[in-house]
């Protein structure tokens, strides 16, 4: 054997691509948030077998089977659960976890606050679209609360969730703000949020074509935040409490210690757990 | 529009990623329209990503590259957020026809050919005036050839959308 080093392949998006084909709408936002996210693997470089995509149940919540990574498809608003519990245990690995408004901030509502809290080295990407999609479109946390459609006439005329500001307020420790319709823009941001350490939350407006048509206009509305990211999460509250819903980039950027502070390596047997658990 | 390339090589980089985005949008467009059944949309973005994958080879092949170069920090500085052939990813519909998708292909096309003549009036490089004004000479053909692939292809009814078994009930 000699010792020329072989050079490493370089990998592209397509290398994080799987071969199922999403059965998305045509015109759905998630189509490139996919395309964002598999951009972000590849400017950093991470192979696909160091990488883990968590989700639950929604629309947006097929990413994993259409990525060539680690992919668990799980139960309705528990990916943060499970997202937790493989990142404490394989802190090695990098773990996204992909989902909409519906899965994350209601059923998921809980774990979303207490992922916050915890600071885990997770980065959680949002497709909010304001509606449950995959069940034909009813308001959601996200919805305004004059949303008028068959199934809450008049709207729901409940105050709607403020993601950005609850994750704040959690202890999240990197939140930002990203669009469908800019996925290199996008692609930057989820980059950033992976190389952050800690939790990171980042909300995608991902418009649903079919039973929000309207979101198509959100193309017009989004811009660029006017300043950069802060670390003072004070300011950062202002900010997100009084924007318009629509400014796009890293909004907040701290620098609390992620959990646990001191991951080390897995290197505990399976016979180990076991013993644990022997009655 | 940022400054703009500098060099044939930055130039040559950017019109590479110019057809690499387009190729992934069209790809994108035809795995959703299979994936509805709408086979003879689907074959034609298929076909549209096959013309544009076939640009960025030669573009490969012209500069000698065997990857594609990273892209600038802060990237290419396109006009919109996505490269202008690149058709935006909400212009789709599942019961969209042939003549809808050549539409948005002329538009890409159009918008191309405008990026190239804008980018070689602005530089200040001889070389990268001479290729964009090469590219925007490419880019009217491609024009031509989709305006020429629509006369061919019938226009829409007025009720193209209507589906008598809808996902979204307005009533």
């Amino acid at each position: 054997m000699n010792d020329v080093a072989t050079p490493m392949a370089v990998l592209t998006a397509a290398n994080y691509k799987s071969g199922y084909k999403p059965i998305w709408c045509p015109g759905c936002g998630d189509f490139t948030v996919l395309s964002a996210i598999t951009k972000a693997l590849a400017s950093l470089q991470l192979p696909p077998h160091e990488v883990a995509v968590v989700s639950g149940i929604g629309c947006s919540s097929r990413i994993p089977a259409y990525t060539t990574c680690y992919g668990f498809h799980g139960v309705h608003g528990r990916a943060l659960a499970a997202a937790t519990g493989l990142k404490v245990a394989r802190p090695d690995l990098t773990v996204l976890v992909t989902g909409g408004d519906g899965d994350g901030y209601s059923i998921g509502g809980n774990h979303f606050m207490h992922a916050c809290r915890r600071n885990v080295d997770l980065t959680y990407i949002v497709m909010d679209n304001h509606v449950y999609g995959m069940t034909k479109g009813q308001a959601s946390p996200t919805t305004e609360p004059d949303w008028d459609n068959k199934l809450s006439p008049g709207g729901t005329g409940v105050r709607s969730f403020h993601p950005l500001v609850i994750a704040l307020a959690s202890g999240a420790s990197f939140v930002a703000r990203a669009f469908s319709g800019d996925p290199n823009g996008m692609a930057d941001i989820v980059a950033q949020g992976m190389r952050h350490p800690g939790f990171s939350f980042i909300e995608v407006l991902s418009p649903c074509v079919t039973f929000r048509p309207e979101q198509r206009e959100w193309k017009n509305h989004v811009h660029a935040a006017p300043v950069g990211p802060t670390d003072d999460a004070a300011r950062a509250a202002r900010r997100i409490m009084t924007d318009d819903g629509f400014n796009i980039g890293v909004l907040y950027a701290g620098d609390r210690a992620p959990y646990p502070a001191n991951p080390g390596t897995a290197t505990r047997e399976l016979a180990d757990f076991e013993a644990e658990f022997e009655l | 529009m940022s400054a703009g390339p500098r060099t044939l090589s930055e130039f040559m980089a950017q019109a590479l990623a110019m057809e690499r985005e387009a190729v992934e949008r069209y790809t994108e467009f035809a795995d959703a329209m299979e994936m509805h059944n709408n086979r003879d949309v689907a074959a034609l973005f298929r076909t549209m990503a096959q013309y544009e994958g076939k640009h960025a080879s030669q573009i490969m092949d012209q500069m000698g590259w065997t990857h594609a170069p990273d892209p600038p920090a802060g990237g290419f500085g396109w006009p919109d957020p996505e490269a202008p052939e690149t058709a935006p990813f909400d212009a789709v519909h599942y019961l969209m026809q042939p003549w809808h998708a050549l539409q948005l292909a002329l538009a890409a096309e159009q918008r191309a050919e405008a990026f190239f003549g804008e980018l070689a009036q602005a530089t200040t490089s001889e070389s990268v005036r001479r290729a964009a004004l090469e590219l925007q000479a490419e880019e009217h053909e491609h024009v031509e050839l989709v305006r020429a692939w629509l006369e061919k292809v019938p226009m829409p009814d007025g009720d193209w959308a209507t589906d008598p078994d809808p996902p979204r009930y307005l009533d």
